[in-house]
């Protein structure tokens, strides 16, 4: 199951502590890394916490020794996480962290939807949607790798069960090859007992700014140290993670924008559609944060529509994907008519024919009537 | 126990000597949180019994033995009290403090 998938990454990356509390849809995650800490498949310390806010500060504490860390959460986890976020990010600290979106309480849920994760999207983390247990896996052994060479931390997002509990057959590379392409963490600078330090102290505004720029700069060099890192993880495994996924975009009238699994669903109703003669396509974003505005405009262009589906709200706004694909085009694409739609909320599915409703939307309306075009809500 | 670590302000010119993360910028050398005081702890070393319980609550580290003597930093005590509530022979008064 997915769940395993992130625990099997984080194992194949040597995590040395992790900290977690287990929260439903992610549970499966730690449950299986505590019992490879106890019977030592994995050699790491596995703290037990009491809340997710707590799990976090040991993972920040641990990172700043210099030890590779990993913690999984979801939902009313992460947001109860939400302070300490930013203190890893603003430390420094490479922690990786699953998160299975799960959608917000009240009314208490705990089915997929992405209101979680994005909620935390302005926290400084880098953060990979996933469409599979495969790419669940990858993905978290090439994020210590990207982590760590640019001391940002990140987040390995996967859908709440039709990710975190759906089993998928999952090639797990072998250890000595993961070992050959992420070496250990030696960061330069540690927290011991040798060479006392203030971390994270009072930081006047003499100093303040300079930390902020300094993670805006580097965040601005994650995107292509994915690439990087992923060019050398498929030299050895086969496999390339890369940024986005295009499906059928080059000669699309339409593109659809979709991210998590939503993008292999969306797939499938790519080819369906092309059978009936409609020239769509799916462009499944992988990376949210940094957004890939280049990429995303460069295939945007292409199209004559535009159908950004996204699985979440900012309420007073739109869909989260939807603002950042305008903002990624404005100016520069001519008017091709963007279309936002959002489906999914709360976990209701999203199949096929949902996709085909969109399409038929965005082929009838000559330029989109209204920011939110809701897909299954029973009105 | 080990020598005290000098600290050193980071004076920069570019971000580019600045340290990736908010580590022992020095900031405590030029924000001296003494300036904060209403009230000032004063010790009668007449009466004080050397038993440096002052030293261990301060929640500043403002309270420093020399040769075996409490001294207060009033560079960083903020004046809270805590030493004069903790004092067991009650040899520190907190007195008003003056212009």
């Amino acid at each position: 199951m997915g769940n395993h998938a992130l625990s099997y990454g984080a194992m194949l990356g040597r995590s040395q502590v992790i900290a977690a509390y287990p929260i439903t849809p992610q549970t499966q995650v730690v449950e299986l890394l505590s019992e490879m800490c106890a019977d030592k498949t994995l050699d790491a310390t596995f703290i037990k916490v009491e809340s997710e806010h707590s799990a976090m500060a040991a993972c920040l504490g641990a990172s700043l020794t210099g030890a590779r860390t990993f913690t999984a959460t979801s939902s009313q986890g992460l947001t109860l996480m939400h302070e300490l976020l930013h203190w890893a990010s603003g430390g420094r600290l490479p922690v990786v962290m699953g998160n299975i979106n799960r959608a917000m309480a009240p009314g208490w849920s705990i089915w997929s939807d992405q209101n979680d994760s994005l909620s935390q999207r302005d926290t400084g983390w880098i953060q990979f949607y996933c469409a599979n247990n495969q790419e669940v896996l990858d993905t978290v052994i090439q994020a210590f790798k990207v982590s760590e060479k640019l001391l940002i931390p990140s987040m390995v997002i996967l859908d709440a069960f039709t990710l975190s509990h759906t089993y998928e057959v999952v090639d797990i590379p072998e250890q000595e090859k993961v070992d050959e392409f992420l070496p250990p963490f030696k960061p330069e600078i540690t927290l011991t007992p040798d060479d006392p330090h203030a971390f994270g102290g009072l930081t006047s505004p003499e100093h303040y700014f300079e930390l902020r720029y300094k993670l805006q700069k580097d965040m601005e060099k994650v995107e292509a140290l994915i690439e990087k890192t992923g060019r050398e993880y498929e030299k050895i495994f086969g496999r390339y993670l890369g940024i986005v996924e295009e499906h059928l975009c080059e000669d699309a009238d339409l593109i659809f924008i979709t991210s998590g699994t939503m993008g292999s669903t969306a797939k499938v109703a790519v080819d369906e559609l092309r059978k009936e003669g409609i020239k769509v396509g799916n462009l499944r974003i992988k990376v949210f944060r940094p957004f890939p505005f280049e990429i995303v405009r460069n295939i945007v262009k292409r199209a004559k529509k535009v159908a950004v589906v996204d699985r979440n709200i900012s309420y007073g706004h739109h869909g989260m994907f939807f603002q950042e694909v305008k903002s990624a085009v404005f100016g520069q694409t001519n008017g091709i008519p963007i279309f936002g739609f959002i489906t999914g909320l709360g976990g209701r599915d999203i199949t096929p024919s949902t996709f085909r409703e969109i399409a038929q939307y965005a082929q009838e309306k000559e330029k989109p009537e209204e920011n939110i075009v809701w897909i299954g809500v029973k009105k | 126990m080990k020598k005290k670590k000098q600290v050193q302000k980071i004076d920069f010119k570019s971000e580019k000597e600045f340290p990736l993360m908010p580590m022992s910028v020095g900031s405590m050398l030029f924000n001296k949180t003494g300036a904060w005081r209403n009230i000032k702890p004063v010790i009668d070393l007449e009466n004080c019994i050397q038993c440096g319980i002052c030293w261990k609550f301060c929640p500043d580290v403002a309270i420093i033995i020399e040769d075996e003597w409490p001294v207060i930093d009033y560079d960083y005590c903020k004046g809270c009290g805590l030493c004069a509530e903790e004092c067991p022979s009650k040899c520190i008064a907190m007195v008003e403090e003056e212009k």
